[in-house]
């Protein structure tokens, strides 16, 4: 498993999770799961590539 | 009049009022699925199975015997999950020692697990108390 794919199953079951216990309705709570989703990965990945670019 | 001012309570006020929390704790959904929330019960569980199940797939450590302030923390969050960690230890699942870098995350994996189970739980707590609905 690479470690993109570990953090897209990280961000898929804690989003998951957080949908459903933070929120009260189902739309909401995919809503929210989705937001949680894009931020967990989105984050994931602007973080690597600032590491990358300190890297160098 | 309504049923909770003529004093008849609904299934849902009935009951020991942690058994879902205990429950949920023990077996990740198990408090939702008593409160009649399948679907919810069923993608909470899988997720926390899922994730708790990945993590011990990638080597990862489940803590025992604490020595500093972060192995305490990080077997707090083991013990999140109830039953799981249990039966892992029982079965010898999980690695003795971190050695390669996905061990790591699947350390990880398994806390987070263990700290989601513990939202899980209090949220089926707080819908058997009419907290939330």
């Amino acid at each position: 498993m690479t470690h993109f794919a570990a953090v897209l199953l990280f961000a898929l079951f804690a989003s998951t999770v957080f949908g459903i216990t933070q929120r009260e309705t189902p739309q909401r709570m995919v809503r929210y799961g989705a937001y949680c989703f894009v931020l967990f990965a989105g984050s994931a990945i602007a973080l690597s590539w600032l590491m990358f670019l300190i890297a160098r | 009049m309504p049923a909770a001012e003529s004093g008849v309570k609904s299934e849902s006020e009935q009951g020991f009022v942690y058994l879902p929390l205990i429950a949920g704790w023990l077996v990740p959904g198990a408090g939702h699925f008593l409160l009649r929330k399948w679907y919810r019960g069923a993608l909470l569980a899988a997720s926390i199975v899922g994730m708790f199940a990945m993590g011990i797939v990638m080597q990862g450590k489940l803590h025992t015997n604490p020595h500093d302030i972060l192995d305490i923390l990080s077997l707090a969050g083991d013990l999140g999950n109830g039953l799981l960690y249990v039966v892992s230890r029982i079965a010898g699942l999980g690695a003795e020692h971190v050695q390669v870098t996905t061990a790591d995350y699947g350390t990880r994996f398994i806390v987070v697990a263990g700290l989601l189970n513990v939202i899980a739980a209090v949220d089926a707590h707080n819908l058997r108390t009419g907290r939330k609905s």
